[in-house]
């Protein structure tokens, strides 16, 4: 859980979680490698899918073209974490048999990237803040000493990269353009911004990979997250929120109702026909 | 949108406010040497958004190593009346091509 | 613009170079001088390309959140966002001949402006993708490649790098067809009932007989047209009834014959009523494709202002700063 002092800073806390014990009183965990790639897999396919739904109603046909491109992307990163997974589970899941059966409360993802699409300042703010962290983090764990991991990170990095310099220059644009895109954007980003906490957290599952090699440290990445993400927000004229309460609970399968309703859409055809091939 | 909505939101050099944005012309290399070629356009608000949206519209498939973008109005063409006195002359001037020169056998150019 | 009588003699003249031209089969460039019907003929078959293509993104672009494969998920998503591409490229070229895009939007919104009939019919299931791709992106094509060589050089050239992508979309969706009618009884069962809805639309795609035709004998002397929407059609029909027999599907025509005189499937009449009917404003969703665009224009109208506005006011800085 993360919560901020008077001064805005985050005290970033160990998770309560414990391992796969019958009876306790905290969520059930798979093998943490697994949980790992999960976070990140879900992470990318439940945002890729958000962005999917832009197709042919974007506002300008170029930025329905921007916006599709990101979400296949995010999809085929999406895949690939999500393979990863299935091939260290070693249980014969396939990234499909993950992303298409397995129930709300079984996704890892962070709760910021479920949240619907809003309009398309809502959308790019939303994009904005998680490539900002998305970048930093891959580049963290493209130098991890996982090399399965390392090597999928360094692929999805180039692209984040792209995808931060397209949200953030949007971000600037909203902010600093008209009077309503600047209201807009504004309350786009009091909306957000308490689902930004829960990227920065570290719990029993980052400990446990860390002893395979793969070890980011969420407390610098927050602070260069706060930086890129302040210089941005300022040449946007815009306000950061204060006071905020972070929300938590995706890494731990503690959903918002909305992932239930993405997941019933996304998973309806696949789960109509079980075992068929497409 | 109606008239009446579109008036209001005239901005004060005389564009209308909601737009399709300026035009551009973008080129692209196909590889590192070759020449910058015609693509196409994009529309956008400044060079680089046109940049970006050039980039998603005619290279999101590794095309391209580098992208050049112009605004459409900058650019000055040769009218299509001027093709004879202004390219026709050269041809028979043959001086000026490589093959007028006769080089003995044997013997290397460069 | 009044134009003075005497320049009548000259434009016949011009006429007659620029048609000239186009018998020896030279290419039209923006700048080259034209008849003023060619230019207006050329906008608008160009823009309702360009709009067929946009309206064409919504039927596919219904079924991308249930696609049941993470590769179909992202096959489909970079379909239709080549989709956009083209559009995209199309309207550019419709540009060059001195219409604002903005201008081109208004026309398709308020009605004025037609885009294919295949597209103001509704996707029912998932097989619906794979049929689309099969027929419409198959009809397409058959209709493209000819217009690869068309008069007027930016629509050819447009023409050109469609053509690459389509045949890949043409492909794709063949694959999905293939797989369907290879699985499961439910699966063969969906596909069967996607090929019994879009068959004969996509017939109508390549527009009534060219007798009936209003605009084809003029598009076909300047060669923006190559071939009768007649002859289009019936390659299409002997290319794609030997593809379904190869999977096993039935096309939902028991009048489907092969001719060995000719060397053409035969078929049943085609019912122009219904096509007549769709272009008209009829058909099942006409007014839910063009309520959906007119949605996305109108919701993306702050977007498309903030972004001027910021330019100008970056514009603005720089020129105070210098």
């Amino acid at each position: 859980m993360t919560t901020h002092d008077d001064n805005d800073t985050p005290i970033i806390t160990s998770g309560a979680a414990t391992l796969s014990v019958a009876g306790v009183r905290g969520p059930v965990f798979a093998a943490p490698l697994v949980e790992y790639l999960l976070r990140l897999g879900d992470d990318r396919l439940v945002l890729g899918h958000r962005l999917s739904e832009w197709c042919g109603h974007g506002p300008i046909l170029e930025e329905d073209i921007a916006l599709s491109n990101m979400a296949l992307d995010l999809v085929g990163q999406a895949n690939m974490f999500l393979g990863l997974a299935g091939e260290v589970e070693g249980a014969g899941r396939d990234a499909d048999a993950l992303a298409y059966f397995r129930e709300g409360v079984q996704y890892r993802n962070a709760l910021l990237v479920e949240l619907p699409r809003g309009d398309f300042g809502f959308t790019i703010m939303r994009q904005f803040l998680f490539d900002a962290y998305s970048v930093l983090f891959l580049d963290a764990l493209a130098g991890c000493g996982h090399a399965g991991v390392a090597a999928l990170a360094a692929k999805s990095l180039k692209e984040d990269k792209y995808h931060l310099r397209h949200s953030s220059e949007w971000v600037v644009r909203l902010g600093d353009g008209t009077n309503e895109s600047r209201t807009r954007a504004q309350r786009s980003l009091d909306g957000l911004w308490r689902y930004t906490g829960e990227l920065f957290e570290y719990d029993v599952i980052d400990e446990a990979v860390a002893t395979e090699g793969v070890v980011v440290d969420r407390a610098a990445l927050f602070s260069r997250w706060d930086s890129m993400v302040r210089e941005v927000l300022q040449r946007a004229t815009l306000d950061i929120p204060k006071g905020v309460v972070m929300a938590s609970g995706g890494r731990r399968g503690r959903h918002t109702e909305y992932l239930g309703h993405l997941l019933t859409v996304m998973q309806s055809v696949a789960r109509a026909h079980p075992g068929a091939t497409w | 949108m109606t008239g009446d909505v579109k008036a209001l939101h005239a901005t004060s050099n005389g564009v209308e406010a909601d737009n399709q944005w300026s035009l551009w012309e973008v080129f692209t290399q196909p590889g590192k040497g070759a020449p910058h070629e015609h693509a196409g356009s994009v529309h956008a608000t400044d060079a680089e958004h046109a940049l970006q949206n050039a980039r998603d519209v005619y290279a999101r498939r590794g095309e391209a190593v580098s992208l050049w973008v112009v605004p459409a109005d900058a650019i000055v063409a040769s009218a299509p009346g001027d093709a004879g006195p202004f390219f026709d002359p050269g041809n028979d001037k043959a001086y000026r091509h490589p093959q007028f020169y006769k080089v003995p056998r044997g013997v290397r150019v460069f | 613009m009044d134009q003075p009588t005497f320049v009548t003699a000259d434009e016949s003249a011009l006429t007659a170079a620029f048609e000239a031209r186009i018998a020896a089969g030279e290419s039209i460039e923006p700048k080259d001088w034209m008849p003023d019907r060619y230019r207006r003929q050329l906008v608008r078959m160009m823009s309702q390309h360009a709009h067929s293509e946009i309206v064409g993104m919504l039927p596919e672009g219904n079924w991308i959140t249930r696609a049941p494969s993470l590769r179909r998920k992202m096959s489909l998503i970079a379909k239709v966002q080549d989709e956009a591409g083209h559009g995209l490229y199309i309207y550019c070229g419709t540009e060059t001949l001195g219409v604002d895009r903005h201008e081109l939007v208004e026309q398709l919104l308020d009605g004025r402006a037609k885009y294919s009939s295949i597209f103001n019919y509704p996707t029912l299931s998932w097989a619906d993708m794979g049929v689309i791709g099969w027929f419409v992106d198959g009809a397409a094509i058959v209709n493209q490649t000819i217009l690869a060589k068309a008069s007027y050089g930016p629509y050819a050239r447009a023409m050109v790098r469609i053509c690459k992508e389509e045949n890949f979309h043409k492909r794709q969706g063949y694959e999905i067809c293939a797989t369907l009618a290879n699985g499961t009884p439910a699966q063969r069962e969906m596909l069967q009932d996607a090929v019994n809805r879009f068959w004969w639309p996509s017939l109508m795609m390549f527009g009534p007989s060219d007798v009936d035709s209003p605009n084809s004998a003029e598009l076909l002397k300047w060669r923006v047209k190559r071939k009768t929407n007649d002859e289009l059609r019936q390659r299409f029909i002997n290319l794609t009834v030997p593809q379904a027999a190869a999977i096993g599907i039935t096309l939902p025509d028991p009048d489907l014959r092969f001719n060995a005189e000719t060397n053409n499937w035969d078929f049943g009449e085609i019912d122009w009523t219904e096509f007549f009917q769709v272009i008209g404003g009829n058909g099942p969703c006409n007014r839910e494709r063009i309520a959906a665009r007119q949605q996305a224009h109108d919701e993306g109208a702050w977007v498309r202002e903030a972004a001027t506005a910021h330019a100008a006011k970056q514009q603005g800085r720089a020129t105070q700063a210098a």
